[in-house]
């Protein structure tokens, strides 16, 4: 308790800090309310996980890091063995859904909209204070309104849907946190560096507008290969775009960003990226399982040549 | 050098490429590189408690989740729907246009309307295919197959290039944090600042590509130059 009241850290690490213990908590719940759950066909597996990740995001900063770090391979066991899953899910019907629109109606964007206006507000007038802390704003806003429309939603409610939610999406919403932490793992090691002499062999250092080409169409490339963009960025921008890029002076916010959008661009023709382009097929009864592919291929050329451009001019 | 240590960059490549589990993939991989890499068993651990704690603002989609499945509940989809039927008279192209317009400004806020299941199947492709039957034509199944590739693809489209632009997502915030242990500290703000231009260009290459496409389709199947 000492850390909120010493002056050693500033008001937006501390709220940051409360917003990571609000995380943690509502974590934590979805891991016990499936331990709760009788309908649960794996209740041990996946309060394990969810219980786990609740305590190291609202305590991590007070745990050493390597139990830290322990708590997370632990995360991971069940997720491995797929014993995280879901128990008695209790969505809203179309019907209640309709009746609800008919009561509050259009009103709803507001309490929809406020999250991301909170967070840019707070970025920009705000920034000691930080977007994280803005979206935390940008939520309590949202809650309020939605109670002042509608007695029904009680705390109870928005715990139970995200839940409901959080359990639907399950332990891949991991999966860019532990891809950083794999990309530290990759810095630690020293891995930028053995790629940089490899390729560094083909590709002149130095020269960074090769550098930046090689990059997007890589990040592009890997992307279509392993059809996750995030996976791609982490590798890429330890292995390519630090060493050939960023090195020489350039923008880390333009070539960072960009080059996981350059990856969108792979995302947007691989078979791989199942969600978006193979889902849809079977959603909506079509005959063609590249129908979706197709019709997105001759954008994603546009605009990896529009962000190559783009990079190259903005560096 | 040490060439082995790129064994964990091999096992993500073709782990992901074989379609294994991911975590599994993020584990061995962390695993392989740390020990060829000479961290230990315990430079793993410290590195990936220490990086884990430092990236917790990327667990900030679990505080969003708190109001989303509510917002749902209180009809937020019905009032997307509501607001994309204001969209009158319009050609099928030209309602696939208006949805990536629509799912593009929303996607800069984080807020989606579920997707293609959710979505696409029940409003977007009865109002496209409505179009088709009120300038009088029975639609013809190929530029129905063809409006659902292109419904999908402005779907895709929209979200990934404009979700970028929401302060606090997930993908500017794990740019931020792989670009933190290579001692590059960047705002989330100007991440989402310099995807402004590419989310601009992206859903208009969209709507004018699938404008045009489906024009193309109409004066193929009906005959129509509108």
């Amino acid at each position: 308790m000492s850390f909120f009241t010493s002056s050693d850290f500033t008001t937006g690490q501390k709220l940051l800090e409360v917003i990571y213990i609000v995380i943690g908590l509502i974590t934590l719940y979805t891991g016990i309310k499936n331990a709760r759950d009788k309908e649960n066909p794996s209740r041990f597996g996946t309060a394990l996980f969810w219980c786990t990740l609740g305590v190291v995001l609202a305590f991590g900063r007070w745990i050493p890091p390597k139990a830290v770090g322990v708590l997370v391979l632990i995360m991971t066991i069940p997720a491995i063995f797929k014993k995280v899953k879901i128990g008695k899910v209790d969505a809203p019907s179309e019907k209640s859904m309709k009746a609800m629109f008919d009561k509050v109606g259009m009103k709803v964007f507001l309490p929809a909209l406020s999250i991301g206006v909170f967070a840019i507000l707070f970025a920009i007038f705000l920034p000691a204070i930080g977007a994280i802390v803005g979206i935390g704003a940008g939520i309590i806003v949202s809650i309020i309104l939605l109670i002042a429309f509608d007695r029904d939603n009680t705390p109870k409610v928005f715990l139970n849907d995200s839940e409901r939610l959080m359990s639907a999406v399950g332990p891949l919403s991991m999966l860019p946190m532990l891809l950083a932490s794999l990309g530290a793992i990759f810095t630690a090691a020293g891995v930028g560096d053995v790629i940089a002499s490899l390729v560094g062999k083909v590709i002149p250092q130095g020269n960074v507008n090769v550098g930046i080409i090689v990059f997007a169409i890589g990040m592009m490339l890997f992307t279509i290969i392993m059809g996750n963009g995030f996976a791609a960025i982490t590798v890429m921008t330890v292995g390519i775009g630090a060493p050939f890029v960023l090195n020489y002076g350039a923008d880390p916010v333009v070539i960072g960003m960009i080059a996981l959008t350059c990856g969108y661009c792979g995302t947007l023709c691989t078979p791989m990226a199942a969600n978006f382009n193979i889902v849809p097929v079977a959603m909506l009864d079509m005959k063609d399982k590249w129908g979706v592919i197709k019709n997105q291929i001759v954008p994603a050329l546009f605009l990896i040549v529009f962000q190559i451009i783009y990079m190259i001019i903005c560096k | 050098m040490h060439y082995l240590v790129l064994l964990g960059i091999l096992i993500v490549i073709v782990g992901f490429a074989l379609k294994l589990d991911s975590i599994l993939i993020i584990v061995v991989a962390s695993v392989a590189t740390a020990l060829l890499g000479g961290l230990g068993i315990g430079g793993l651990l410290e590195t990936l408690g220490t990086s884990f704690v430092a990236n917790r603002s990327m667990a900030i989609f679990i505080l969003i989740m708190l109001v989303t499945g509510t917002l749902e509940r209180n009809g937020l989809k019905n009032a997307a729907a509501h607001l994309i039927g204001k969209v009158k008279n319009a050609s099928s192209g030209k309602v696939i246009g208006a949805y990536g317009i629509m799912r593009g400004i929303f996607a800069a806020f984080n807020v989606s309307f579920g997707g293609v299941a959710g979505f696409v199947r029940p409003i977007i492709m009865p109002m496209a295919i409505g179009a088709i039957e009120a300038e009088g034509h029975e639609p013809n199944e190929e530029h129905v197959e063809e409006l659902k590739g292109m419904a999908s693809g402005m779907e895709n489209i929209a979200w990934f290039f404009c979700q970028v632009l929401f302060v606090g997502g997930a993908g500017g915030l794990l740019v931020q944090s792989t670009l933190a242990p290579l001692g590059y500290d960047v705002s989330l703000l100007d991440l989402a600042k310099a995807e402004i231009p590419v989310a601009i260009f992206a859903v208009a290459v969209g709507i004018i590509y699938y404008y045009l496409k489906d024009k193309k389709l109409r004066k193929k199947y009906y005959g129509d130059e509108k």
